[in-house]
């Protein structure tokens, strides 16, 4: 039901008496899904580093080191159709969405073939189609975006249900509380899932807010919000598969706090000056999401370690196979810097004393449609381009 | 064709672009019950439901962040400012958020965000604003602002219509004190295209929205008194801009004034002015100048407002001025 399952999770041969033994209505291959997200994540993100230190990412790089279970989690208890807007610490969820190593990677490393032809930077951007939404810097600014995605929803009588990431520092916007409280009125599908991780960038959660939860705000907006331990991936998909379920029904807004711990800080570069001594080995040493979730599946649920094991080293195949993918790609041509900032005209112009270059259009294959829809009753969009040539 | 008012033609869009589409929807403070605070929406509620224009809170970046939302999803919402003034409470989701979300993301934002406009009203600091220019420097999207009944709804229809974010301001000084009569069938005006007010040889004046038609009266009197010929350029969208018809009556007359009720610095007519220096500089036998609003916050005070701003005798004085230069 959750989105497209790696093949690890297909294989289960558990007949069905087995299956009542695990907790949410989750399958054997369900729970060994959730783990290679997991890892696929952490390892994922592990080769960003390499390549950070090598100076093959560009820009810099933001870290979800012990917050895999949370986007994971989450994210798995959307179905296909439903669409999410992840944060900058939700690539877990990203790829529960169908995002791609190599989508992230080529990213990261602002290549020409990047899903934003390098224009965006790390994870920030989104396929309709695979139901997510590139997110912006401005926080707090995707929760009305995710209001108008779920009021059309609702306004089109379908049963597709939207997801939001907010970290705890992003609750403090007014772009939060409008959101929320229109979707509220107005009854959208939409699940709001605040992710206290402890800090946002180096501001303590108590320097953030007085309420002693997140989930408390839900009483003044008239929605229901639950808790849940965000670095148990089982807890984070059953709160959240609740929400979700709800909406579906067709009850609206549901806030979900998840308590987690950002182990790295805000981006690679930031030496965590701000966080007392012992906290961040206490979190890794106590509470790790994956070693935990890993125990569990062996003691719990007697998985052997050997399938774990399996699992670890396809997602190293995986992301090694991707970055080959990735580092074979070629940056943008500069000119595809003015393809695309209106539906039409196609390109802007190169300015005077750059002329002499020739288009945009004419280098490059220009993305189909570029995100245009048309409309049911067929606006047409002038395809036409003006290729500045000298 | 009996003649309809500015706010009447703008209803009228609103209107026969719903029934055209039904992915266009209406979302705004006041909006369905009450009509809007200057009635540009009455009784859209009753012809199309309450799904389809949707009393909101108050709360413009949530709008026209859920308006962004629904269109990424090809759905076409029309944002209602009560007052334009408050759009700067949503600068942050039209300037980082929709303005960029095709550039940066493929995601198109096909919304129009609509509101009354401008001054002459005795309206003070927070109902009178012209905030165009901040719009106008912030590629990705598109700025719209009327002055005749026909245009108010040819060029509504085309926002609409546009395939991406269209700010389209609308004078309330014009709203009941203009009149047109509609052209038959599906009235639509083309985005970025100017328009010839008046004819005229011996210099020109550019403007838009309400000073057009101070501009026309100031042209009238030139002409009565110093037996000038005034061209006027209604420019209609501010961006894109026409800079074929700014050029050509450059050339035309090789006088320009450049007027609008917008405060100087920083104001469209700077960036016009810079246009006609790079492109027809040779043709210029003038200065190009400029009569706006003064660099302060908008008074109250009829004393005061009628000061700051642009006034009929103004654009006399500084076309005098040109025409002698």
């Amino acid at each position: 039901m959750a989105t497209r399952a790696p093949s690890a999770g297909k294989r289960s041969n558990s007949g069905a008496k087995r299956e009542a033994q695990y907790p949410a209505g989750l399958t054997r291959g369900q729970l060994l899904e959730l783990y290679y997200w997991m890892r696929l994540t952490r390892t994922l993100e592990e080769r960003l580093v390499a390549l950070y230190r090598q100076t093959k990412v560009v820009g810099g790089l933001f870290r979800s080191l012990g917050q895999e279970a949370d986007a994971v989690g989450s994210a798995f208890a959307l179905r296909r159709e439903d669409v999410l807007s992840p944060l900058i610490r939700n690539l877990g969820s990203m790829l529960v969405k169908g995002a791609t190593p190599a989508e992230i990677l080529r990213q990261y490393m602002a290549k020409g073939d990047s899903p934003t032809r390098g224009r965006e930077l790390n994870i920030h951007f989104g396929d309709t189609e695979r139901g997510f939404i590139g997110q912006i810097s401005p926080l707090g600014d995707m929760v009305p975006v995710m209001a108008g995605v779920t009021l059309s929803f609702k306004m089109r009588g379908q049963t597709r249900v939207g997801l939001v990431y907010v970290g705890d520092g992003a609750t403090s916007t007014g772009a939060f509380h409008e959101g929320i409280n229109l979707a509220a009125v107005q009854r959208c599908p939409l699940v709001v899932v605040i992710e206290n991780n402890g800090y946002a960038y180096s501001t303590p959660t108590r320097k953030q807010t007085l309420a002693n939860h997140f989930v408390d705000k839900a009483i003044g907006y008239g929605v229901p919000g639950e808790q849940a331990d965000g670095n148990d991936v089982i807890a984070t998909y059953e709160v959240t598969k609740r929400a979700v379920d709800r909406a579906r029904r067709g009850e609206g807004v549901s806030i979900v706090e998840l308590i987690t711990y950002r182990r790295k800080g805000h981006a690679e570069h930031d030496n965590q000056s701000y966080v007392p001594a012992g906290e961040i080995e206490r979190w890794a040493a106590e509470n790790d999401p994956i070693d935990r979730y890993s125990a569990r599946l062996q003691k719990e649920f007697r998985f052997e370690q050997s399938e774990l094991a399996v699992l670890d080293d396809r997602v190293r195949r995986e992301v090694d196979e991707a970055t080959d993918e990735a580092e074979r790609s070629a940056p943008p041509v500069p000119l595809d810097a003015l393809v695309g900032v209106y539906a039409s005209p196609a390109m802007e112009q190169p300015l005077w004393f750059r002329s002499g270059k020739r288009s945009a259009v004419e280098t490059n294959e220009r993305a189909e449609g570029w995100g245009t829809f048309t409309s049911s009753n067929g606006s047409t969009k002038d395809g036409s381009v003006a290729g500045e040539s000298d | 064709m009996a003649e309809i008012t500015y706010l009447e033609a703008i209803r009228e869009a609103l209107i026969e672009e719903m029934e055209r589409d039904d992915q266009v929807f209406c979302l705004g403070e006041d909006i369905a019950m009450y009509g809007g605070a200057f009635k540009a929406t009455e009784g859209l509620v009753q012809r199309f439901g309450e799904q389809r224009v949707i009393d909101t809170p108050i709360s413009e970046v949530g709008i026209v962040g859920a308006a962004a939302g629904a269109a990424h999803m090809g759905m076409r919402p029309i944002v209602e400012m009560q007052f334009i003034d408050f759009i700067a409470n949503a600068y942050d989701m039209l300037t980082n958020y929709v303005a960029t979300a095709r550039y940066r993301a493929m995601l198109p934002c096909p919304m129009v965000v609509r509101g009354p406009s401008g001054g002459y009203v005795r309206g003070g600091p927070f109902h009178s604003q012209n905030p165009e220019a901040g719009f106008i420097h912030t590629p990705g999207l598109k700025v719209v602002y009327p002055a005749t009944a026909e245009d108010a709804k040819g060029l509504l229809k085309s926002a609409i219509r546009d395939d991406d974010c269209v700010l389209f301001f609308e004078h309330k000084y014009l709203y009941r004190r203009i009149k047109g009569t509609m052209p038959a069938g599906d009235h639509v005006v083309p985005l970025g295209k100017a328009r010839l007010a008046r004819e005229g040889k011996d210099l020109s004046i550019i403007t838009y929205a309400a000073t057009v038609w101070k501009a026309l009266e100031a042209a009238e009197q030139l002409e009565r008194e110093d037996g000038l010929s005034v061209e006027v350029v209604d420019l209609r969208s501010l961006s894109p801009l026409d800079d074929d018809t700014i050029f050509a009556t450059a050339k035309k007359t090789n006088r320009v004034l450049v007027v609008h009720e917008d405060t100087r610095t920083g104001g469209i007519a700077g960036e016009i002015t810079a246009r006609i220096n790079e492109s027809c500089f040779a043709w210029l036998d003038a200065p190009v100048l400029r009569v706006t609003a003064h660099d302060v916050p908008l008074p109250y005070a009829p004393q005061l407002e009628d000061f700051v701003l642009p006034q009929t005798a103004d654009i006399v004085t500084a076309a005098r001025a040109l025409a002698a230069y």
